[in-house]
């Protein structure tokens, strides 16, 4: 039971799940921005900042660090709980994860929105 | 009375099958994406904040060193992707079975290494 205290959901199917949809919307949103590069090459800075102006594509990108947020919270605490067996230090670990990964959130959304 | 008998712990010493070698560097590039996160959104910052910056940014990547770190972020990133589908491939039922699971990782593995290779070469 220590180990599920800062798992996502508690529940081991509900983890998964988010795991692999975050993963999807992950890889469908870097193919694209992939795809975009390749299309618009050698990219300019209109071209670039016209992308991101576009509310459609702000929210995309709001999704997409939404995605990776659930993503690692996840990921990293599998990886945590597989190698480290020390419950302080793993508890530590995890918390100051899951604290980056908000203030990452902000971040993103404060350039995404030109805060 | 003490056991003499050797243990083998070490990750080093342990004969790891393929597969187990694409999930483990599945685990390794994803904690490395993890720490270069705030890369990844600095790129983003100063490639939007304004046409200087973006200029800037186009300068600062020209340096050997900045395009190794830029290197090593799209590389983590393609292995994180391709080895991500696999394990949706065989999250799926596909490729369970050991002969099937062997060719997905040597795929993987291949298709990964070309794909850093041609990176390297596009970046230099």
């Amino acid at each position: 039971m220590v180990k599920k205290i800062t798992s996502l959901t508690g529940s081991g199917m509900h983890d998964w799940l988010i795991q692999r949809v975050s993963a999807i919307v992950l890889a469908v949103y870097t193919l694209f921005l992939v795809v975009y590069c390749m299309a618009y090459s050698p990219l300019h800075y209109e071209q670039w900042s016209a992308l991101f102006a576009h509310p459609l594509m702000r929210v995309a990108s709001f999704i997409a660090m939404l995605s990776i947020v659930y993503h690692t919270w996840v990921g990293m605490w599998t990886v945590l709980t597989d190698y480290i067996k020390c419950t302080t230090l793993r508890l530590t670990l995890h918390t100051l994860i899951i604290l980056a990964l908000f203030g990452y959130l902000a971040w993103c959304t404060a350039i995404l929105w030109g805060l | 009375m003490p056991s003499s008998r050797p243990v083998y712990l070490n990750l080093l010493q342990i004969r790891m099958p393929v597969p187990a070698i694409a999930s483990i560097l599945h685990r390794l590039s994803g904690v490395l994406l993890f720490l270069l996160l705030p890369a990844f959104l600095l790129l983003l910052h100063y490639s939007l904040n304004s046409a200087h910056s973006f200029a800037c940014l186009q300068e600062c990547l020209q340096y050997p060193l900045s395009k190794f770190v830029l290197w090593v972020m799209l590389s983590s990133l393609l292995y994180h992707l391709i080895a991500g589908i696999r394990h949706l491939i065989m999250d799926a039922g596909f490729g369970e079975s050991l002969t099937a699971a062997r060719w997905v990782a040597y795929t993987t593995l291949t298709l990964n290494t070309l794909g850093i290779i041609c990176l390297g070469i596009w970046l230099w």
